[in-house]
Formats: C-alpha cells, structure tokens, sequence
C-alpha cells in the first residue's frame, strides 16, 4: 500500500513550504475569524452560544486526545471539566477573599492544574488497563467523583454548588470581562491558545507514540516503548486541557454545580467528538459547534431533544463512524482530481430523501411526544407551521409514509453516490487499490 | 443486631442474585463477542417496563413470561441489524453504538411513561409476609423472587455445562472458525446468546420492578454497578461475576443498614466535626451515606491490588 519509493528532494522542500504556508493561512484565518465572529453574530443569546462553543471546542480536542489520537475510549472524561471547574470557582472566590492583585485571565491555569493534577492521580491508577476494560474503569471513577462530590458538600456545594463573581477580580485596563462581548474574548484567547497546544501535542514524537499505541500496541512494547507511561502521560495531558475548559465554563456561568462532572457532560463530549469524527485534528472542533448549535436551538424547539441526538449518534457509529470530518476528508482526493463535479449531483440526489425522511421521523417523535407527555393538551399540534391532529390515523400514515419511503429512496440513492465515489477515485488514481 | 444481620444477608443475596442474573447475560456476550453490551441495563429496565404494561392488563404472571421474551427479540434485532453492521468498524464503534443505545432506550421510556416511578404491583399470590424474624416481616414476594433468580442460574449452569447447545456456545467463545466449519451458523448462535442475554437482563427487570422501584432512570443507575460486577469478577469469567455479584450485594445492603461514621466512632475530636471544612464533611458521613460509593472504591481497590479481576484469566 504505502509509497517507499524516494522522494526528489526538490520536490519534498517544495511540498512542504507550501504546506507550511497552507498551516499558518489556516491558524490566521482562524484568528481573524475568531476576532470577528462577536461583530457579526453580536445579539446576547449568539454570543452565549460561541463561548459555550468555544469551551465545547476545547473540551472535545482535550476528549479526543484519548479516543481519536490515543484509542482509550473514556466515559468519565466530565470528572476532570468539572474538577478544572471547581478549583476555578474555588482560586477565584479565594483570590477576591485575600485580595490578590491577580486578573481574571489567569484563572484557567488554576482549573488546568487541577485538571492535570486528577488527571495524573486517577490516570495513575486507570491506564494500567486499556480497551474496554479501561472504558469500564473510567466510567467506575466517573461514577465515585460524581457521588463522592454530594457527599463532600463543603467543597462541591451540595445540589445547590458553588456561585462566585467573575467582575469582582481586579480590572487590568478597565477590562471587567462582566460582558458578555468581552468575555467572548477570554474564551476565544483560551481556545485558540489550547488547540494551538494540542495540535502541537501531535506534531511532537510523543503524539505519534500515541497513535502507535493506539494502532499497535503490541508492536510499541518491542520497540521498547512502555505503552501504560504513554497512555498515562496522554491521559494526564488531556486532563489538562479538560480543566481549562472547565474553569472556562466555571467563569462563563460564574456557577458550578456537581452535574457538570457527571455522566451526562461526559455522555455530550463523545457525543460532539464522534460526531464531529475522531480521525481529523478538525473532527472535534466541528462537532462541538454543530452540538453546542443543535443542543441550543433544539431544546427550545422539542421536548425529545436528547433522543435526536441518541438517534444521531447512533446513526452515525452505524453508518459513517469516522464522523463528519472524516466524510469529508474522503472527498479530498476526488476534488483534488477535479471529479468533484461527477459526484456532487449523487449528493444532492441522496440528501432529499434524507431530509423527508427525517422529517418523517421528526413527525413519528412528535405526535407520539404530543400523544404521552403533552396528554393533557389534546392531540391538536403545530408541527412544521402545519396543524396536525397527533390522534388521526391519517397523519400516522404520512408520517411513517414519509419515513418508509425516504429512508428506502435513500439508501438506493446512498448505494449510487457510494459507487459514484469509487468509480471518480478509480479515474483520480487508476492504479490504486483501495482498502 | 442479629435480625439486622439476618434481613440484610437475605437481602443482599436477593441483590445479588438479581445482579448476576444480568452480569450472566453481560459476561458470556461479553466473552462471545468481545463486546460489552452498554445497554445490557436498558434491556432490564425494558423488563420492567414491559411487565408493568402486561400486568395493568392481565396480571403478574403473564408479565413475567412474556416480557423477557419481547425484550429478547428486541435484543435479537439489536444485534442482528445493529451491532453485527457496526461490529466490522471494530470495538470502540461497537461499545459506543450500545452507549447510543442507552440514550434512545432511556428517551423513549420517559416519553412512554414518564419520568417518575409508576406503581408496579407485587402479584396479589404473593402479597404477604413469608416469615417474621423477631419483629421484622420478610416479604414473601422477594423470597420468590431469590427461588427464581437460584432456579434460572442452576438453569443456566446445567445447560451451559451439561447439554449439546451449551457445547457448541462454548466452543463458539473459543474457536468461531472451526465451530462454522463444522456445519453450525455461528451468526445465528451469537443472536441467540445476545437475545437470551437481554432477556435474562428483562427477568431480573420484572423480578427487581415490584420489589425495588419502576422508573426511568433505573438503567442509569444500576448499568455502572453492573459494570464494576463484571470487571472486579474478571471480564468473561461467570463464577467471578457470580462472586462479585454476592459480594457487592452483600456489600451494599450491609452498607445501607449500618448508621455508623467516623464521626460515632471516634467521638468529635477537636471540633473538627463543627468547623464548616470538607473534612468534617468527611467526618460526619455515615456508612449508610457512603453506600453508593462503595462498589466503585471496591472497583478502584481491586485494580490496584488484582487487575485481573478476582477470578480473570486474561488481561481484557
């Protein structure tokens, strides 16, 4: 499969300049856009939801440095958000009691030592197992932290948790960070530094000995390597940046409560990792966007939100479990090969009766919605702008008409865009064999 | 004392017993498939919930024999449309398809029933105490319910030890090639297993639903539990699950019955039960209180001390 034939050294210098220059064209695009994005999207709730973006975002890199880079799948990755969250709330209301001169912007390094610090107890204690049965384990400690924290009331707060006031810090410059406008900022500043940290993570040896422990564990154990100090030191390292997201979020609700280290937040961050695709650097940005986008608008428009997203994701480990990144990854090649244009239309063909079919679906969850926990307001509903009796047998029939028919549309129409596929990739590369 | 002693183990090995009859199921899909069905603890939720349906109609009984079996085809379908698609993307993909799962199951149960406890009855048949130990009543639902959860693990033990289909499940953990060689549907016998593994999960649901509480977050509180049994019993070992099984019911209900804390042990020292510190909080605690916890530290102790497991032979 692989190319070991040499590379002309031309060739490679070449290749790689333009490379560089296509890296730092992305890093400053998205420091522009990071600048600008307040003034375009400026009303208080958008600029609620791109800092919950931004802390989504380095929540789910921090999450994917275990799946995706490393391959340790961990169902209690929350215990170490809401740890960096806590010891956040905690510097911060200790830094306003003694009165130290320490600002605001400094307050996530206290949440990233925390972050690290149970990063490295528990990793200490986790990651001498790997495959499913660290799975397991993670979700036992996720399982101790989030019980032992009601017990520990004086330190979690209890039900209630821990309040505290970001603008009560000192104000270098005049800066409060008491808007939201300004707090977008601090955010932004955080993310940027810990993606551009994380994405330098896996450019270093050490990253790539994650992803030989990932692929071959057996194989980096010959070589001499000691997997269980690579895992450790990779867990470790994500805790950190997890604290960080968590004293983001900390500062953001100026509120922490023992749910943001529970099973739940640990349940939204596989979610939006998977989701986004865990094989891309840029999978986990994407799904913390699209989820903290879709949690934000859905809850307003459903009840049955969660079950979308449980649907979602399962749609997803099912039929395109390298996420969305990856989906798109894969049309690199082929718009490289200027075949894009070939495939575009089988696309397009296949996402119409996608879209009937979900809302078909969409429809089926409603009216059931309406028929059982919305009992007591009678069976008339809106659902789309359109008046819907949830009770009559007719609605039922287009409903499950629409699903029927466009989930059956699609997978033919999926199976041509598929073949579509292969067939432009066949001319992009005619002798290559694919996998 | 004695009588708290008594009604505890009895109670624990109920707990137990209903906790082995799912780790069962959990362990040998588990040692099948080299999958660890997430949702094993959705299937014994749907038990009870489908029991609970059955028996607003027509009574206890008929739940108890058509419930597991629904939620075994369920199952059935679960892994042939489902897991056996996603079993080629390898097993993190397949653990986190059964996680999904979890979700889906536990929306549409609090959109069928809601989200609090409905009033699962105990058979009028068994509406009565079986025994009075010095002035506490055992009721004689939960002594039935112990028979059976012994009675199916006898089962279980006799036809996996002793008959021609246990020999072929067994020979399918080891050996699925030659298995297929040898003329058997190795694909069919995994369905199988995987269905009669939930509806093991859905006879400890109907068993467990009258006696405990019917509700919806009832798979998320018990799925975790179900998953320290399996890993501190060794993971595809069924006399460790069946060891960790007792162990932690025994553990937890002691547990739950003893009011003692530090704090009543020895005495408040120095004031530090007064002062408001994280340390009073545990201080103050009582065992009763820590309870919930200690599974997980059990968890966390035995990795430390025995990875393996208690009885695993094989690390993962």
């Amino acid at each position: 499969m692989s190319d070991t034939r040499p590379v002309p050294l031309m060739v490679r210098v070449r290749a790689s300049g333009q490379r560089r220059v296509a890296a730092h064209g992305v890093w400053i695009g998205a420091i522009v856009m990071l600048a600008v994005l307040p003034y375009v999207f400026s009303s208080r709730l958008s600029l609620t939801t791109l800092c919950l973006m931004g802390i989504m975002v380095i929540f789910a890199l921090s999450y994917n440095m275990l799946l995706g880079q490393t391959g340790l799948l961990s169902f209690g990755h929350a215990v170490f958000f809401g740890m960096g969250g806590f010891f956040a709330v905690h510097a911060m209301n200790a830094v306003e009691a003694w009165g130290v001169p320490l600002p605001l912007v400094v307050i996530p390094i206290a949440g990233g030592a925390a972050g690290l610090l149970f990063g490295l107890v528990f990793g200490a204690i986790i990651t001498r197992r790997s495959g499913t049965a660290f799975a397991m384990i993670t979700l036992g400690v996720a399982e101790l932290v989030s019980s032992g924290a009601l017990i520990l009331r004086t330190f979690f707060g209890g039900e209630a948790g821990i309040s505290t006031d970001r603008t009560a810090l000192v104000h270098p410059f005049g800066i409060s960070f008491g808007p939201q406008f300004q707090l977008y900022y601090l955010v932004a500043g955080w993310c940027l530094l810990s993606v551009g940290g994380m994405y330098a993570l896996t450019r270093t040896p050490f990253g790539r000995m994650c992803n030989a422990v990932r692929d071959n564990p057996e194989r980096v154990l010959f070589i001499g390597y000691d997997t269980q100090r690579v895992r450790f030191i990779a867990f470790s390292l994500s805790g950190l940046f997890a604290g960080i997201a968590g004293a983001l979020v900390a500062i953001d609700f100026e509120l922490m409560s023992s749910s943001q280290l529970g099973v739940e937040q640990s349940g939204t961050v596989i979610l939006a990792t998977f989701i986004g695709g865990v094989g891309e650097f840029a999978g986990p940005i994407i799904g913390a966007v699209l989820v903290t986008y879709l949690q934000v608008t859905l809850r307003d428009l459903t009840d049955a939100w969660q079950l979308y997203f449980g649907l979602l994701f399962i749609f997803m480990v099912m039929f395109a479990p390298d996420g969305i990144a990856g989906a798109l990854a894969r049309q690199r090649p082929v718009l490289q090969a200027g075949q894009l244009h070939r495939v575009a239309p089988y696309y397009v063909a296949a996402s119409l009766p996608a879209l009937v079919a979900v809302v078909g679906l969409s429809m089926v969850i409603e009216m059931a919605d309406q028929l059982t926990v919305h009992a007591a307001d009678g069976p008339r509903m809106m659902f789309c702008y359109v008046p819907v009796s949830a009770d009559a047998p007719l609605a039922w029939a287009v409903a499950g008409l629409l699903l029927a028919g466009g989930t059956w549309v699609f997978l033919r129409a999926a199976q041509r865009a598929k073949d579509a596929y292969d067939e432009a990739l066949s001319t992009a590369h005619p002798r290559r064999v694919l996998p | 004392m004695l009588e708290i002693i008594f009604i505890s183990t009895l109670n624990g090995v109920l707990y137990g017993m209903l906790l082995f009859l799912m780790a069962s199921g959990l362990t040998v899909i588990f040692s099948m498939m080299g999958v660890l069905n997430f949702a094993h603890a959705s299937f014994y939720m749907l038990g009870a919930f489908f029991g609970f349906e059955i028996s607003r109609y027509v009574g206890y009984w008929p739940g108890l024999l058509l419930a597991p079996p629904a939620v075994g085809l369920i199952g059935m379908a679960v892994e042939r449309y489902g897991l056996r698609r996603v079993h080629r993307h390898g097993h993190v993909a397949e653990l986190l398809f059964t996680f999904g799962l979890t979700f889906v199951i536990q929306e549409l149960v609090e959109m069928i029933w809601g989200k609090l406890p409905v009033n699962y009855a105990v058979p009028r048949l068994l509406d009565f105490s079986a025994f009075t130990v010095f002035s506490t009543t055992y009721p004689a639902f939960k002594l039935f319910g112990l028979l059976i959860s012994v009675a199916i693990f006898a089962a279980l033990f006799l036809i996996l030890r002793r008959s021609r289909v246990g020999l072929i499940v067994q020979a399918s953990l080891t050996h699925p090639e030659m298995v297929g060689m040898l003329g058997h549907n190795v694909d069919r016998i995994f369905m199988l297993v995987f269905g009669v593994g939930a509806g093991l999960a859905a006879v400890a649901g109907v068993i467990a639903g009258p006696a405990l509480v019917t509700q919806s977050n009832m798979a998320a509180l018990l799925g975790p539990i179900l998953f320290v049994v399996v890993v501190v019993g060794g993971l595809g070992s069924l006399a460790g699950a069946f060891a960790a099984s007792l162990l932690i019911g025994l553990l937890q209900t002691f547990a739950v019955a003893s009011n003692a804390s530090l704090a009543s042990l020895f005495g408040q020292v120095g004031g530090l039960a007064g002062s408001g510190s994280s340390l009073a909080d545990i201080w103050n605690v009582t065992v009763a209180q820590v309870a919930p916890i200690l599974p997980y530290l059990l968890l966390v102790l035995v990795l430390i001390f025995r990875p393996r497991g208690l009885m695993g032979t094989r690390d993962t």
